[in-house]
């Protein structure tokens, strides 16, 4: 039996970056507002705590902050003509569990996409012509980049972000990103401290003509209050960052920017350990009535609200979306349907570099604290008598030198055993990582659906995941790492090793947590699920926070653009929905 | 004390009423502002429960109190005391019907109150809602339990003398000090008690030790005391629970909490220009410095359990972690409340203006009491601070205390 519980003005399901933004900027609008979480409360002192934050085995290893498969899997395939199968252990991707979501154990970097990663279509095809695209689904957002940038502005200062601006209002700025687009002012922080390692990549880099400078951190170089408030604390460069809470207040985290002032407001609640089931429509189909939850009692409940805003991560986002009916289900044989298109990726390779005199003392790191090169970024450079579009960072982001994990060895050396052991001691120290971090471009066969055979604990229907590199992104990610092998050279050793992206996505080696795409923003509603405030164009009292929103993805880690879209979307439904709830915002 | 405030609408919402003429609106809200000053709250408001409807036990050296109901319910309230027995009670510690009040009811720094206060104050507690909930305030064992008793403490350490005005001070150092000696009744937990529980005046705000936490001193003291706090120090740690110097913790969280955040600017400031007014001992106090050894062990479980948040040399971090070089509580003769931090962690309050609420997570199951006496002797003795080592017996004895 379902119990009916009293009506609320907002529900917003999952309590991470973006669900902490909209109920704090909506209960300053004095809404009454609800959040349900699937996985536990977390906080700092308890959950992150000094004494045991940094036990590698439990958190990095045993993955104990993450979604455990028996909550929720996914089935994958590589192509529509192979037939799926659940994934019984997440790997290659790593979604969050609890309060804080992902957004408790990530690096910390944090990008804004360009104008041209934005408005990409119509871009491209000005440069280059529409034949240059004609394989690839890439969509435009419905929003330009001097439409984002107050709200880039808003998370990175929510946020305490440390870096350096490049462009301030046109002017370009020594020492940042010469590619990035105008901001408004610079970031709250200065950069991190630099270690070793992205110095000399960054000499190298700059030998080549290349423009490095400082990857923007959430990893605090300094002391901070944020516009709330709250306080932060400095960085101690432990190096536990990538799947741990910080136990010392300096990786930015709902718990640590947004949490304190929010959890002491009258007009809020969380209820966690509860998972929302689906989104209750009305008969017509066309508005929401509110969300039915189970707790871990297995009781049910029935919990009405005029507004619904899911912030869950965006693969759950999408898949509530096709479990409660709201919009039609992607088929890409008729290519019809808007919720699970455009499911995008990043396309990701690696160098390695081995010195014999080097000591670059790899424990001490932060998750974003390192040097970027963005000169084959996205449309930085001229793709004209080039066979792809896109581009990647390149990245010497040194987040780490855990002692299990972190283990550098030459190739050809045995994985296990005492010439194993003895290895891992000599290359410990002496070893230079970097990385590109590529786009991910829609194609027609890279969708999610559900799943026609299995399903989870409740019974209701998995989702299903089929994805494989488009051929544009592995060309691209090639070239990529034909530059990176420049560098590489450029910076000596006696050996290096360009690790390739390669068809045949692999679902068990760790990639990326950045699967975006599936409940699209845009300006035509028979191609996108959301309009370009986030609304459901088809259940206009549901929005859809998160990178399912992403049409593709950039070469470029999610969370700024995600906590960014949290606040214009925060803005739209303070400023124009609530005038009149329920209509659209935008007219199909 | 958001319910207060919710009271106080309501009632102010009833201001267009004629039962409610506009005078004794701003009668009742001034008596609401004494109830602040006061901290009524803190004692007879359980955490969660309904406002002034009784407390938490109190535990005091000669047994339990709990703070009766005060709201207007007749039958389990002061619904049948009328202004002239409050008024009374304020001033004497003797309640309607003649019932003698145990001094955990500051009455001894209540008594310099004037008159006005004290009646603005019943005119407030007439207006809050009245609660049902009988308390049995005297759990006290035998003889102690008999009130009558009372008489004779009164007549051995009662002074009824009322607030008198230093007509050398300024107006502001008299406000600070009518609200320090009275309605705010910071002597209760920092003034040494003697065996009969009465304040020991000559050691006015040196500190004291209750309810399992230690006090500390707020004098002028330059060690042990605020003597290094500029007065804005002083009154950002009243008004937010943090400053450079230290952050909130127990009793004193509640009281920044429920009373002095919200207390106005002036009061606070005058507060502050008293409490600074206190002289300072500027001569450094020589303690025997500890033996290397306890130094080393101390530094290296610094290091690995402090440092990542207190700094490498106890400088802290800004309003998030507190400096501990310099700190006036590392410093305490007693290492009570220093013990414990160390035991139980501590979560700073939240205020307006410091909303983080940062905390100090438990150290208990990690840290032996020898290694807990090992940081603590070596913090009390780096940086320039200067406090006697601590034996591991100190901390073996307030970790049972916390066990019971």
């Amino acid at each position: 039996m379902t119990n009916i519980l009293p009506r609320k003005d907002v529900v917003i399901v999952g309590l991470g970056w973006s669900g902490a933004i909209l109920a704090n900027e909506l209960t300053d609008q004095g809404l009454d507002v609800l959040a349900i979480e699937r996985g536990p409360w977390r906080d700092t002192a308890t959950d992150f705590n000094i004494g045991y934050a940094q036990d590698e085995l439990r958190y990095g290893i045993r993955r104990d902050l993450f979604l455990q498969p028996t909550v929720e899997t996914f089935t994958i395939r590589n192509s529509p003509s192979e037939t799926a199968l659940p994934l019984r252990d997440f790997g290659s991707f790593l979604p969050g569990n609890g309060v804080g979501g992902a957004g408790v154990h990530w690096n910390g970097h944090t990008w804004r996409f360009w104008d041209s990663d934005l408005n990409i279509r119509t871009h491209l095809t000005e440069r280059y012509g529409a034949a240059k695209i004609a394989d690839l689904e890439v969509a435009d957002w419905g929003i330009t980049g001097a439409e984002l940038e107050p709200y880039y502005d808003r998370f990175e200062y929510l946020a305490g972000i440390s870096g350096k601006a490049g462009n301030i209002k046109g002017e370009l700025q020594d020492g940042g990103n010469p590619f990035e687009d105008a901001r408004s002012r610079d970031y709250p922080l200065p950069p991190m401290q630099m270690t070793y390692a992205p110095t000399l990549f960054a000499e190298a880099g700059r030998s080549l003509g290349f423009h490095p400078f400082p990857t923007p951190s959430a990893n605090l170089s300094q002391n901070y209050v944020n516009p709330l408030g709250i306080a932060m604390g400095q960085c101690t460069y432990c190096g536990f960052c990538e799947r741990f809470g910080c136990a010392n207040y300096s990786k930015a985290s709902a718990q640590t920017t947004v949490l304190p002032v929010l959890m002491k407001k009258a007009n809020f609640e969380v209820r966690t350990d509860s998972e929302v089931l689906h989104v209750n429509l009305d008969a017509s189909g066309k508005s929401a009535r509110g969300v039915t939850y189970i707790d871990t009692s297995g009781q049910e409940f029935f919990q009405p609200a005029d507004l619904v805003i899911l912030c869950a991560y965006g693969l759950h986002n999408v898949r509530l979306m096709m479990l409660s009916g709201i919009g039609k289900i992607y088929d890409p044989v008729s290519g019809e349907g808007v919720v699970g298109r455009n499911y995008c990726y990043q396309t990701n390779s690696g160098a390695q570099v081995f010195f014999d005199d080097k000591n670059f003392n790899p424990f001490i790191a932060a998750g974003a604290l390192g040097q970027t090169i963005d000169d084959f970024n996205g449309d930085a450079f001229d793709h004209g008598g080039l066979d792809f579009v896109g581009g990647a960072g390149i990245n010497c982001i040194p987040t780490n030198g855990r002692p299990i994990a972190t283990r550098p060895t030459l190739p050809g050396t045995p994985k296990w055993g005492s010439a194993w052991k003895k290895a891992t001691v000599e290359s410990y120290k002496s070893t230079l990582a970097f990385s590109s971090q590529g786009s991910s471009y829609a194609s027609r066969n890279n969708y999610l659906d559900l799943d026609p055979t299995y399903k989870d604990r409740f019974g209701r229907p998995l989702m299903r995941m089929t994805f494989d590199f488009p051929d544009n992104d592995i060309r691209m990610s090639n070239y990529v790492c034909d530059r990176m092998e420049e560098i590489a050279k450029t910076l000596g050793g006696k050996q290096h090793v360009i690790s390739r992206r390669k068809k045949g996505w692999d679902s068990v080696p760790y990639q990326s947590t950045h699967n975006t795409g599936g409940a699209i923003m845009g300006t035509n509603p028979a191609k996108s699920a959301v309009n370009r405030y986030l609304q459901s164009w088809d259940v206009p009292n549901v929005f859809v926070i998160g990178a399912s929103a992403f049409p593709q993805n950039a070469g470029k880690n999610p969370t700024g653009t995600v906590g960014a879209l949290a606040f214009l979307a925060a803005d739209a439904i303070r400023d124009q929905y609530l005038r009149n709830p329920g209509a659209p915002l935008v007219s199909a | 004390m958001r319910a207060l405030l919710l009271t106080i609408a309501v009632v102010s919402a009833g201001i267009a009423a004629p039962a409610i003429a506009a005078d004794q609106a701003d009668t009742i809200i001034r008596g609401q502002y004494q109830s602040v000053l006061g901290d009524c709250s803190g004692c007879h408001t359980r955490p969660g429960g309904k406002p002034l409807a009784g407390g938490l036990p109190l535990q005091t050296p000669f047994g339990v109190l709990i703070p009766p109901n005060i709201t207007p319910d007749a039958e389990t309230g002061v619904g049948k005391w009328n202004a002239t027995d409050f008024h009374n009670m304020m001033k004497t510690g003797i309640g309607h019907d003649g019932v003698r009040l145990y001094p955990a009811m500051p009455y001894p720094a209540y008594t310099k109150m004037n008159d006005q206060d004290i009646s603005d104050l019943w005119a407030y507690l007439t207006t809050v809602e009245p609660v049902s909930n009988k308390v049995e305030a005297n759990q006290l064992p035998f003889p102690l339990n008999i009130r009558l008793a009372m008489s004779g403490w009164n007549l051995l350490n009662f002074d009824a003398t009322p607030f008198e005005q230093d007509s050398s001070k300024s107006t502001e150092w008299n406000r600070g000090a009518y609200i320090v000696q009275g309605a705010g009744h910071c002597g209760t937990c920092h003034t040494p008690k003697s065996f009969l529980g009465a304040d020991k005046n000559s050691a006015f705000l040196k500190g004291a030790s209750l309810q399992g936490w230690f006090a500390p001193d707020i004098t002028g003291s330059m060690t042990s005391g605020i003597g290094r706090w500029t007065e804005d120090e002083l009154i950002a740690y009243l008004k937010t629970g943090v400053n450079k110097h230290s952050i909130a913790s127990g009793p004193m969280a509640e009281a920044i909490e429920n009373s002095t955040s919200q207390m106005t600017d002036p009061d606070l400031k005058a507060v502050a220009v008293y409490l600074k007014s206190f002289a300072s001992d500027t001569a450094a106090v020589q303690s025997v410095k500890p033996d290397e050894k306890r130094m080393a062990a101390g530094e290296a479980v610094y290091r690995d359990n402090c440092s990542a948040c207190h700094g490498g040399s106890g400088g802290g971090a800004g309003p998030l972690f507190p400096a501990l070089a310099g700190n006036s509580l590392v410093a305490q003769d007693s290492v009570e409340t220093l013990v414990r931090l160390v035991l139980e962690g501590s979560q700073a309050v939240h205020t307006k203006g410091a909303p983080t609420t940062p905390a100090m997570p438990s150290l208990a199951w990690r840290l032996n009491d020898e290694q807990i006496a090992d940081v603590l002797t070596y913090v009390r003795s780096a940086w320039g601070n200067n406090a006697a080592a601590v034996s591991s017996g100190d901390v073996t004895s307030v970790r049972g205390n916390l066990a019971q």
